[in-house]
């Protein structure tokens, strides 16, 4: 007899991720009958502070964008299958995601459905960041004098816990730690206590290695002729099976493409990780060197090994700040002798932020010779003496304080299409706002978070 | 010497995989051969200083290597090579995604049978 099985699938590894990828893991956790989590994962460093900056706008926007299409086509399902929701897509307003989510439950007949909402990731008014450490080489970045646009706690998986002994059927959070999303239906179902390090660390796996939705199964990793996967139109997204020891299989949704293999989940396993020995999450830390892997059949990796070490007594917060404009402006050339007048391209857009004196940092790239490999100098597409492409794009980037600073210097390769060499063409120009980010460490007692749950029928009016 | 044995000098890229993750001004690149033999050869000659020197343009000021003998897999650390991070970045992938690509451009020298079974230089004389 096997030890009986709780699954977590994913239905989200970023906030632009695939909307239709939740519908075929949701059918796949439907059809096993198991216990078992959808989590989504769409909070990126930065997501959390265009967020706030929405918010600002309407007071009732600042959450995941796509939040009503990832839910619409699975809400009905997990909530007949008793499958938990769990996902950070609250961003800068989890009760507003709460809202919207109540009214699709409300629409569809659920007005029963509990929601449950995870509050206090937002430490903006609570803490000084000016008397904290600065997390690692974040203290090289300077913030001095800009504006705070967020500050958010990384959160560990006991609030959400929380909310499911409330009952909850759904948990709207903010910032939370990514594999604390994964992490904490594992807690509520096994029972497993705070401080049982193996079996955290094991759930926190699971959750590091399904966090990224695609990227275990085959998205980042297919190379034609390589590392080739079926139907890459159609990857499916990642399920753990973990059971009460914290024994975990990584397999995804059935009658997807992509696959699972220990060519995938060791690339997974490393991503983002920098000593193997020691990848801190606020609720346990995780030694990755004794960890080894089997492929136990198709699409399914047994992950052997994983050990456990106490959490970090400081938890991690990351804080935003405006950070300026951003001016983009790129435009074509093509045929014969295109290297020279790329290159005279770049001369001449370098030449007119000098004399108009704007005050930008900049940068040219020659997109066919060099570029997301390049420096800012332009070191590779410099030093470039192969055989001439047939088109290259060139593309200026500045950066600074200003926006028609900014602006004006993006506007200098529209001009180009009068002004430039001959045979160029396609100008695409834009001028964005910038967010700096930089992290410190906290004492956890220092944040306080919340969980609250309601019903549908009562968020919904 | 047979030709499965004879020693080939070719691209990292037909040799092993890799995939690069982000945090701040900091990337981390793992990098797996395809065959298992593979690990200890590619261990003697992807030093940290070689990989230091591809990312030296870039301003890198340190490299970290990582050794997982049980996954035969390293984890490179590469430092304050994203010019400034996504945050301040001019760079079109400010998160330094690509990164992988420029360590599987490296050459290494390894018998023929530890090449990728889709290696061209499988097949030729190269």
């Amino acid at each position: 007899m096997s030890a009986p099985l709780f699954l977590v699938g994913n239905g989200a590894g970023f906030s632009g991720d695939r909307i239709d990828a939740p519908i075929p893991v949701v059918r796949t956790l439907v059809r096993r009958g198991l216990p078992a989590a959808l989590f989504f994962e769409v909070l990126g460093e930065r997501t959390v502070a265009l967020a706030q900056l929405e918010r600002r706008r309407d007071p009732e926007a600042g959450f995941e964008p796509m939040l009503e299409r990832l839910i619409e086509p699975i809400l009905k399902p997990c909530a007949e299958n008793l499958i938990k929701i769990i996902g950070n897509f609250g961003g800068a307003n989890p009760a507003a995601a709460a809202r919207c989510i109540a009214r699709i439950a409300v629409r569809q007949g659920l007005p029963d459905l509990k929601i449950g909402v995870v509050e206090g990731d937002d430490v903006r008014s609570a803490l000084d960041l000016a008397a904290l450490q600065p997390f690692e080489a974040d203290a090289t970045i300077d913030v001095e004098g800009r504006a705070l646009v967020a500050a958010n706690a990384y959160l560990d998986a006991q609030p959400i816990v929380d909310a499911l002994r409330q009952g909850a059927d759904v948990v709207v959070t903010g910032r939370t730690g990514d594999p604390s999303l994964a992490l904490a239906p594992l807690i509520h179902h096994f029972g497993w206590s705070a401080d049982d390090w193996q079996r955290l660390a094991a759930g926190a796996t699971a959750g590091h290695l399904l966090e990224c939705g695609s990227q275990i199964c085959g998205g980042v990793f297919f190379d034609p002729g390589y590392k080739d996967i079926p139907d890459p139109a159609n990857i499916g997204f990642p399920i753990a099976e973990v059971d009460e020891g914290g024994g975990l299989v990584l397999t995804k949704a059935e009658d997807t493409g992509g696959l699972v293999d220990l060519r995938t989940v060791k690339e997974q396993l490393l991503y983002e990780v920098h000593d193997p020995a020691c990848y801190v999450t606020p609720d346990v830390t995780i030694d990755m060197t004794g960890i080894s892997l089997e492929q136990e059949g198709p699409d399914r990796v047994r992950i052997n090994g994983v050990r456990g070490l106490k959490r970090p007594e400081q938890i991690k917060v990351t804080a935003c700040f405006e950070g300026g404009w951003l001016g983009e402006g790129e435009v074509s050339v093509a045929g014969p002798n295109c290297v020279a007048r790329a290159r005279a391209i770049a001369d001449v857009l370098e030449e007119r932020i000098r004399r108009r004196g704007l005050d930008v940092r900049s940068r040219v790239d020659i997109i066919g010779l060099a570029s997301v490999h390049d420096s800012d100098d332009g070191a590779l597409w410099r030093a470039h003496d192969g055989p001439e492409p047939r088109d290259l794009r060139i593309r200026l980037a500045a950066a600074g304080d200003s926006r028609d600073d900014a602006d004006q210097a993006a506007r200098e390769v529209l001009a180009l299409l009068c002004c430039g060499p001959a045979g160029t063409g396609g100008a695409r120009w834009r001028t964005t706002q910038r967010i700096s980010t930089r992290s410190y460490l906290v004492p956890r007692a220092s944040i306080r978070p919340s969980a609250t749950c309601h019903t549908s029928g009562e968020l919904a009016q | 010497m047979s030709r499965e044995n004879e020693l080939v000098e070719v691209p990292l890229h037909e040799v092993a995989h890799a995939r690069t993750g982000d945090k701040g001004n900091r990337i981390n690149i793992s990098l797996i051969p395809y065959k298992g033999e593979a690990y200890g050869l590619l261990g003697e000659q992807v030093t940290t200083e070689r990989v230091h020197a591809l990312f030296s343009h870039r301003g890198a000021t340190s490299v970290r290597r990582y050794d997982l003998p049980l996954l035969e897999a390293y984890n490179f650390v590469v430092d304050d090579v994203l010019e400034g991070g996504v945050n301040t970045s001019l760079n079109l992938d400010g998160h330094g995604k690509t990164h992988s690509f420029r360590l599987l451009a490296m050459t290494v020298t390894v018998p023929r049978r530890l090449l990728a079974d889709g290696s061209p230089w499988r097949k030729t004389d190269t």
